[in-house]
């Protein structure tokens, strides 16, 4: 059953091929089997999920199932489940049981779909390679020497490996579409406010995106169809109508204009990944689009904005956790000073605190107009170069990274690290749409294409990568790992 | 700009997080690198230039002024470290 795409269970399911019961025990114990070697959960609720599977049958049997009722997914665990550990990847929040659900859980409820359990990540969604987890490093089912890149490589490693169909991610810099890359995956992040913020632990409040990994495009757009939507309880949510992403994937590509950003094919960029995102510009040309070279002048600017503007917001988001009202408290404090200093020292990891203490310094007085208003200034001129270059072309396509995923433990310096976001960070930046689909290999290695659209411009990205998906098959690729240990 | 440990201090002291003297000249080191990295920003012009601090120049939509949320203070408590009565208990702040 794992071999299917969601698309495909959707279809088996609706036809009585087998349950959403035995599909979700499958995937409870492909996850049980193989996921030692991966580590890409932190919580597996399997009675919860079976529970959910025999809800989604009786639905599927009285008639009132919706289109994706019984299909398996995974959480990454910084989306809050009411009754569900809630750890974001940190020990902060290690014994954090979340009161509440999310928008994107509620609505995924509301569909019918199974959450099989919560990934791992990067603590509180800072990093690129998922080994700044208090629960320990991911791999990479491709090459379990390598990282799954992050913050979501939890939900990238369990999709690549079979291990559940598909999963939920966010992205602040790239951490939907850079693991998602690393692991030969699809991953869209939307526009900011297409998706809820409710109930997704905050890191960078102005940046943070959700959105679905998966084995396709055309998954992706079935489950962008169910969390997308205006939400009352996140101000920022957009009230704009979601349009139907599957009836749009199959229009025709002809007269399609994709614009090469110069500055995304520069010095870095590895022969291996350039050869492949070529190859596939070339395969839309073979689908009637035409190609130009654009420009992002600002482009080498969006890391320095990024790390201004992201620690910024996030040392005023984790100024809420105090050890008073929910996660870790110190043992035996001296005084009220004590328990935050003590509570904040032990429950936080050494990025999560080089990124507040950054974010304190950059806003403190004497330095906030340099940092913090330079940074946001820039980041308007950032936005600016992706509207000046949509009036020219449809979308932009390029490498999602750099590199393919680098071995565990290669990049110990945290500015090469975040030199990794260069090509996806700036999405985030101009709040633009951006999606990563597998392109080819290098050394074994997966390869992903971006492609990025104009501010709601997800029918029009999800369309672009499934056309360029029925033309090739380096979606439907899987790792050896996934027959091996699975 | 140049990072100096006196800044670390601040910082740690402004976010409350307790810092060792080793960790201190840790953190000098690599925030340090990171806003040499940041400092590019300063040789870019951007005279006249509007900050952007929503990627859709959106602002703070107003809802009526009505309550919405039920209590649930016993809900919400029962994540807390320490409770008694329905109030939080922290170390004792007046003698």
């Amino acid at each position: 059953m794992y071999e299917k795409t969601l698309t495909q269970l959707a279809a088996a399911l609706k036809s009585g091929e087998f349950s959403s019961r035995e599909l979700t025990a499958h995937y409870l114990q492909r996850i049980e089997k193989a996921d030692g070697k991966l580590n890409s959960f932190i919580s597996v609720t399997a009675e919860q999920a079976l529970k959910q599977a025999e809800v989604a049958d009786n639905a599927r049997a009285a008639g009132t199932a919706g289109p994706l009722a019984g299909i398996p997914l995974a959480l990454k665990d910084i989306f809050c489940t009411r009754d569900v550990k809630t750890s974001c990847g940190s020990k902060m929040l290690d014994n954090f049981i979340a009161p509440y659900n999310a928008t994107v859980v509620e609505k995924l409820n509301a569909a019918g779909t199974i959450s099989l359990g919560k990934t791992n990540m990067d603590e509180f969604a800072m990093g690129s390679s998922n080994e700044n987890s208090y629960y320990g490093p991911v791999k990479n089912p491709w090459d379990l020497a390598a990282v799954p890149g992050g913050s979501s490589g939890g939900s990238a490693a369990a999709v690549a490996a079979g291990l559940v169909p598909a999963a939920m991610g966010t992205d602040t810099g790239g951490s939907i579409r850079q693991p998602a890359a690393f692991c030969g995956i699809t991953g869209l992040k939307p526009t900011y406010g297409r998706v809820s913020r409710f109930g997704i632990i905050a890191y960078a409040s102005s940046l943070d995106q959700a959105g679905p990994m998966a084995r396709s495009a055309e998954d992706c757009a079935h489950l962008l169809g169910v969390i997308a939507g205006h939400d009352g309880r996140d101000s920022t949510s957009v009230t704009r109508g979601v349009p139907d992403y599957v009836e749009s994937l199959n229009a025709p590509l002809s007269g399609l204009k994709i614009g090469l950003p110069k500055e995304y094919f520069g010095d870095g960029l590895d022969p291996d990944v350039e050869k492949a995102v070529r190859e596939a510009v070339k395969v839309y040309e073979s689908l009637g689009a035409t190609v130009r070279e654009v420009s992002l002048p600002h482009t080498h600017y969006a890391i320095p904005a990024y790390y201004v503007i992201a620690p910024a917001e996030a040392s005023s988001n984790l100024s809420r956790y105090d050890g008073v009202r929910f996660g870790h408290r110190c043992e035996n404090p001296t005084d009220l000073t004590d328990l935050y200093l003590r509570s904040r020292a032990e429950g936080f990891g050494e990025e999560v605190k080089r990124r507040i203490l950054i974010g304190t310094h950059t806003l403190s007085e004497g330095f906030f107009d340099a940092y913090y208003t330079k940074a946001q200034k820039v980041r308007r001129l950032i936005r600016q170069d992706f509207l000046d270059a949509f009036e020219d072309v449809d979308v932009l396509m390029g490498p999602a990274s750099p590199t393919p995923a680098f071995d565990l433990g290669a990049k110990k310096d945290p500015v090469s690290m975040y030199l990794q976001d260069i090509y996806t960070i700036a999405v985030n930046l101009a709040g633009i749409p951006g999606i990563s689909v597998p392109a080819g290999f290098s050394n074994g290695r997966p390869v992903g294409l971006q492609i990025l659209g104009t501010h709601f411009a997800e029918a029009q990205l999800l369309n672009v990568a499934h056309q360029f998906q029925q033309a090739t098959d380096w979606h439907l690729q899987r790792p050896a790992f996934a027959e091996e240990y699975a | 700009m140049a990072l100096e440990e006196s800044h670390v201090r601040r910082a740690a002291h402004l976010a409350r997080l307790a810092v060792s003297d080793d960790q201190a000249s840790g953190f000098v080191d690599d925030l340090s690198r990171i806003l040499d990295m940041v400092d590019q920003l300063q040789s870019l012009d951007t005279e006249g230039v509007m900050p952007l601090s929503h990627p859709l120049d959106a602002t703070q939509r107003l809802r009526a002024d009505e309550v919405t949320e039920s209590n649930q203070r016993d809900t919400f408590q029962r994540c807390a470290p320490a409770v008694e009565n329905g109030l939080y208990l922290v170390p004792r702040v007046v003698e």
